[in-house]
């Protein structure tokens, strides 16, 4: 796996083609791309060394649709063999077209149904803050239509009254949500008392920014705005 | 009286107090109890009242699984299993976490206040999911035993606690026989004991009870077929009818039988008040309509 820890952002295209050609990437696939990459690359607290390390930051993908950009990050970091990635979709591969976090090493959740990673992210976050003395971050992705879901509304209204900082929620929002969310969606975290910050979801220095500025004894929302024609 | 709910609430505040791994989750129901009050101030982290978010508690017990603490998740059971149903399916078989679910409110304990409380498909919900344990304790006195077997390792364990209950407690594992006879084995689950035994006083039948209804003790009811030299067996269960019927089935892939299944009624939805009495007689689970079906059956 030495090989794979040395690739840059610059190969993630190439370890795309492998599941899906060389056509143009569909907007779900590629949304996600710079986010991860900035997440696992420049913030997270994690290696695939440490896959059992209860003091590993942990990332939970919610929004599984189109998680191809995954696992070519996943590869990049060495959590999977690149290899691997020419099997995906396919009736024996560990790779599927939501992820399982039973199959594939590096995977904290399975998702696929919408709305299930940041009401799981708020009951890792309390556990973690009870069994570690200085709890590792737990960030959780979700698109913004994914938002649409109520079970998020629950998570976003008690994650911040139970002063789960080391929470952060990263949301995709490139205007994909049906009714919309008037206001944006960043105020929705802000007014069950999130810190919440909306960035260009392209501009790495931006999102890592976004990332690592304090926001103390809140958890944390950053809206990744990306072009929805994109 | 002291019930099941209050058993289970005093039993984990002793649980909580044991073991620091152990988390409480509860969506206001119950968190308002002695119990509950004391064991949150003493270990405020482990116990967590998410309000009224019934998709959130069942989502916070599999993060928290996963994060290395061992859930109890508790609230009625119309709110725990059916509402929550996908949270249940995946975010606690799914994703391989596990946790103990306590649910409280049976099939109408609460009549009076209409199907809205009442939840009498949990068990076949559970049913539709691999790998998990059921209990139905069928006195209060069971309940401790059963909520500390549950706690050990990561499995998924659904514990239905009820106000109806029986006279006395009967413990031990797997299907235990209680009158044996010659004619139909009746399987009385949980709760239903009691009158099970009255409705069949004097009848020759074999009554075996079950407070533990998964995994189904096949071994249990072919030995008491076998033994009574019957092919009839009839289940009286405190959720819908029939629930067990495909576990019978299973058991006896190579013996010829015949099966009574009472229960909640799946035909129509009783919409009825009154008390849980009134349920009784709707559904057939009183003590001369089950006497009156056995006899018919025998």
């Amino acid at each position: 796996m030495t090989t794979a820890t040395t690739m840059g952002f610059a190969e993630l295209p190439t370890l795309m083609s492998r599941m899906i050609g060389d056509e143009k990437h569909s907007a779900a696939a590629t949304s996600t791309l710079d986010v991860l990459w900035v997440l696992y690359d420049r913030v997270l607290d994690t290696s695939p060394e440490r896959a059992e390390d209860p003091r590993r930051d942990r990332f939970l993908l919610s929004k599984g649709h189109g998680p191809m950009a995954y696992y070519a990050v996943l590869a990049a970091k060495g959590f999977i063999d690149p290899d691997e990635l020419g099997t995906w979709a396919s009736a024996g591969s560990r790779l599927g077209m939501h992820p399982d976090r039973m199959l594939v090493p590096g995977v904290e959740i399975a998702s696929g149904s919408l709305g299930h990673g940041l009401p799981i992210a708020v009951g890792t976050a309390l556990g973690l803050r009870v069994l570690e003395p200085s709890p590792p971050r737990v960030v959780v992705l979700t698109g913004d239509a994914e938002l649409d879901e109520g079970s998020n509304h629950e998570a976003i209204a008690f994650a911040a009254r139970s002063g789960l900082h080391g929470l952060t929620a990263v949301v995709i929002d490139n205007g994909s949500s049906t009714h919309g969310w008037p206001g944006g969606i960043a105020r929705r975290f802000e007014v069950e008392g999130w810190a919440a910050r909306t960035v260009d979801g392209r501009d790495h220095d931006a999102l890592a920014a976004a990332f690592t500025e304090p926001h103390p004894r809140r958890p944390l929302a950053v809206v990744a705005t990306i072009d929805p024609k994109d | 009286m002291t019930t099941m709910r209050d058993t289970f609430l005093s039993t984990m505040e002793g649980e909580l107090a044991a073991d620091p791994l152990l988390a409480l989750v509860l969506a206001d129901i119950s968190a308002g109890t002695p119990q509950v009050a004391r064991a949150a101030e003493r270990f405020g982290d482990r116990v967590i009242n998410v309000g009224i978010r019934e998709q959130l508690l069942v989502s916070t017990a599999g993060g928290l699984a996963m994060a290395g603490l061992r859930p109890v998740v508790h609230t009625f059971a119309s709110f725990l299993v059916e509402r929550p149903y996908e949270q249940v399916k995946l975010d606690l078989t799914h994703q391989g976490t596990g946790a103990v679910l306590v649910s409280a409110g049976a099939s109408y304990d609460m009549a009076g206040a209409g199907r809205t409380h009442q939840s009498p498909a949990d068990v076949a919900l559970i049913d539709t999911i691999p790998g998990w344990t059921v209990h139905v304790p069928g006195h209060p006195d069971e309940v401790p035993a059963v909520l500390r077997e549950s706690l050990p390792g990561k499995g998924n364990v659904y514990i239905r606690l009820s106000e109806a209950a029986n006279a006395e407690p009967h413990h031990g594992a797997g299907f235990r026989t209680l009158r044996s006879g010659r004619g139909p084995v009746v399987l009385a689950v949980g709760p239903m004991l009691d009158r099970v035994l009255a409705a069949t006083a004097g009848l020759d039948v074999t009554v075996l009870y079950a407070a533990t209804i998964r995994p189904f003790d096949a071994a249990g009811l072919r030995a008491a077929l076998r033994s009574a030299g019957t092919d009839a067996i009839v289940l009286v269960e405190p959720y819908l009818a029939g629930t067990s019927a495909p576990a019978v089935a299973e058991a006896l892939p190579d013996i010829a039988h015949r099966l009574r299944s009472l229960g909640v009624r799946r035909d129509e939805e009783v919409r009825l008040y009154g008390d849980m009495a009134d349920h009784d007689l709707a559904h057939g689970l009183d003590e001369s309509t089950i006497a009156a079906a056995v006899k018919a059956f025998g």
